[in-house]
């Protein structure tokens, strides 16, 4: 069994005294090397959770434990080392007039020597495949680098914990894939903790298991292939069921007795094969 | 209002080192009414074709004609601020250009510019605030204590109380959960019908295109790459590819189902479940062998 890294217990949290709770009573565990997916409608609590993981914002009630701390205000700032974040507007997270000083901005904050700075300068950039872009400056990216970019630097501290906060919501679709696979083969590599929030159900195919948050509350927690098969209830809380599963359904409908539940194309292609060659 | 591109032509700064070539000798027409959708890589020219069809950017050859207005670098229209009244222009994250201290306030802001009366624009008001899927009550409260989503249909409703007859969308839902970008699309889809507008989108997404568009412009380095109904052009995957553009995923899966079991579904906008039947059949097919 891994070691637990993150728990939420029972925690609750709302912007102002009367207003409305924005989580309410919510508790989950998250794993060392372990890829979880955060997923749910506009306002149903994702980003607050987000917040409340690197103390940007502290609950009312429960607590918060990362890497055996709870997160409290003394605790942040060795709290924010373990807890790397990437947010939505790749416009709005650059610091450096660089690629290179951008990268080394989170460093030079922490302290780190001069020639650990350089490694891990070269390091990150390589993993996500910007490295021939050390110089080059910011506004002549475009967005996918740019937030590829903001991956590198969260990285180059060296966090437990990288979260990704709807970072692909801004991008065209091959930005958007540029981020997911450059976040798939970090994890795969680095056995670092990926927490991805999104309202993109395509993007959470990879993650091991899925969270899905509706109106402040835990509504689910499966893996991605339990979660799809939820298709009405999917629906009804706001959001969009993929392509291959709702065929998959009318398949099934049809009377193609499908075995399993597919997740991507490819799975649904060999189901069918498998079908159409026993004869 | 017609709208007809003539080989046109912009560049940025030109004459300087900055020089940057836009928009190449493009050419196209939208008739009056069509739903178009513009398709294209970040960078294809997109965001300069929008600027030229409410006289933003004025072509550096070439010429662009939107009804009875003519835009080229000899002959500008007279009144720039009526072809602005007509043409409503919904740029991306619109929720950000807002800034009155109320709902009504933001709404009313683009009519009075065009000197529009205060009874008429009350008048609008209320008949667009169900159009877009808000209730009364939001009228008083300032447009910066709703959600994004609320906050964006406030800036939608601030185009069209101008009631302009061509709407232009710039990626009209980034940022918005699913049940969102649908009730935005549906939302823009009916009042392209019942107000007669053209409406022309640009849009990342290709199942938007196919869903909604009678016409598809795919933009490429700044020229036309390909031109036509929805079908037309998606099914040209090969082309698409050749310029890293994806297909619609039903597509992308009946081309798929083509190589692995020789077989052809011809996609004609046919549902999943006609899609699931028309498996089915050949699966069957198979077993009956």
């Amino acid at each position: 069994m891994s070691k637990k890294l993150v728990e939420f217990r029972n925690v609750s949290f709302r912007y102002d005294e009367d207003g409305p709770w924005v989580l309410k009573n919510c508790s989950f565990e998250i794993y060392e090397n372990e890829w979880v997916a955060i997923i749910g409608h506009n306002g149903s609590g994702k980003s607050t959770i987000a917040k409340l993981l690197n103390g940007l914002l502290f609950p009312q009630e429960g607590e918060i434990v990362i890497g055996g701390q709870q997160v409290n205000e003394e605790s942040i700032w060795s709290i924010r080392k373990e807890v790397g974040m990437v947010f939505q507007n790749p416009d709005n997270q650059f610091v450096g007039a660089t690629v290179q000083d951008d990268v080394a901005f989170g460093m030079e904050n922490r302290g780190v020597q001069r020639d650990e700075m350089q490694k891990r300068i070269t390091e990150t950039l390589s993993a996500v495949r910007m490295q021939d872009y050390r110089l080059t400056e910011p506004h002549r990216l475009s967005g996918g680098q740019k937030q590829r970019v903001a991956i590198a630097s969260v990285l180059a501290i060296s966090p437990k914990v990288l979260i990704l906060d709807e970072a692909t919501a801004m991008l065209d679709p091959s930005g958007r894939k540029e981020i997911m696979d450059t976040v798939g083969e970090i994890q795969e590599s680095s056995g670092l903790s990926l927490i991805t929030i999104t309202h993109d159900l395509q993007e959470v195919v990879q993650a091991d298991r899925v969270i899905v948050m509706n109106n402040g509350n835990k509504w689910r927690e499966a893996s991605p292939r339990e979660i799809f098969l939820e298709k009405d209830a999917l629906r009804t809380i706001g959001l969009d069921v993929p392509f291959v599963a709702i065929l998959a359904e009318e398949l099934k409908h049809a009377g193609v007795s499908l075995k399993s539940t597919p997740l991507n194309q490819e799975e649904l292609l060999e189901d069918l094969w498998i079908l159409h060659s026993r004869t | 209002m017609d709208i007809t591109f003539k080989n046109v032509t912009y560049i940025y700064q030109p004459n300087t080192p900055f020089s940057h070539k836009a928009i190449e000798d493009l050419s196209f027409q939208v008739e009056s009414g069509t739903f178009m959708a513009i398709i294209g890589h970040t960078g294809s020219g997109k965001s300069t074709l929008i600027q030229h069809l409410n006289g933003l950017s004025v072509p550096t050859d070439g010429e662009v004609v939107i009804g009875e207005y003519r835009l080229s670098k000899h002959d500008k229209p007279r009144d720039m601020k009526e072809l602005r009244s007509r043409v409503g222009v919904v740029f991306q994250y619109p929720e950000h250009q807002l800034f009155e201290e109320t709902v009504a306030k933001d709404i009313a802001f683009g009519p009075q510019n065009f000197g529009v009366n205060e009874a008429e624009i009350g008048q609008r008001i209320k008949e667009i605030i169900p159009a877009v899927g808000l209730n009364e009550t939001v009228l008083e409260r300032s447009p910066f204590d709703l959600s994004g989503g609320q906050m964006r249909r406030v800036a939608i409703a601030g185009v069209l109380a101008v009631k302009p007859d061509v709407l232009v969308l710039d990626e009209p839902t980034a940022g918005l959960d699913p049940r969102g970008q649908k009730e935005i699309m549906d939302m823009f889809y009916k009042l392209h019908k019942e107000q007669g507008l053209t409406t022309i989108l640009v849009t990342h997404s290709m199942e938007d295109a196919l869903k909604y568009a009678d016409q598809v412009l795919i933009l490429n380095k700044g020229t036309k790459f390909m031109e036509g109904t929805p079908l037309e052009v998606f099914n040209e995957k090969d082309a698409l590819q050749s310029v890293q553009l994806d297909v619609p995923e039903i597509v992308q899966f009946l081309n798929r189902f083509e190589e692995k079991f020789g077989q052809t579904i011809p996609f004609q906008k046919q549902s999943i479940k006609e899609i699931a039947q028309s498996i089915q059949q050949i699966i069957e097919g198979a077993e009956s062998r």
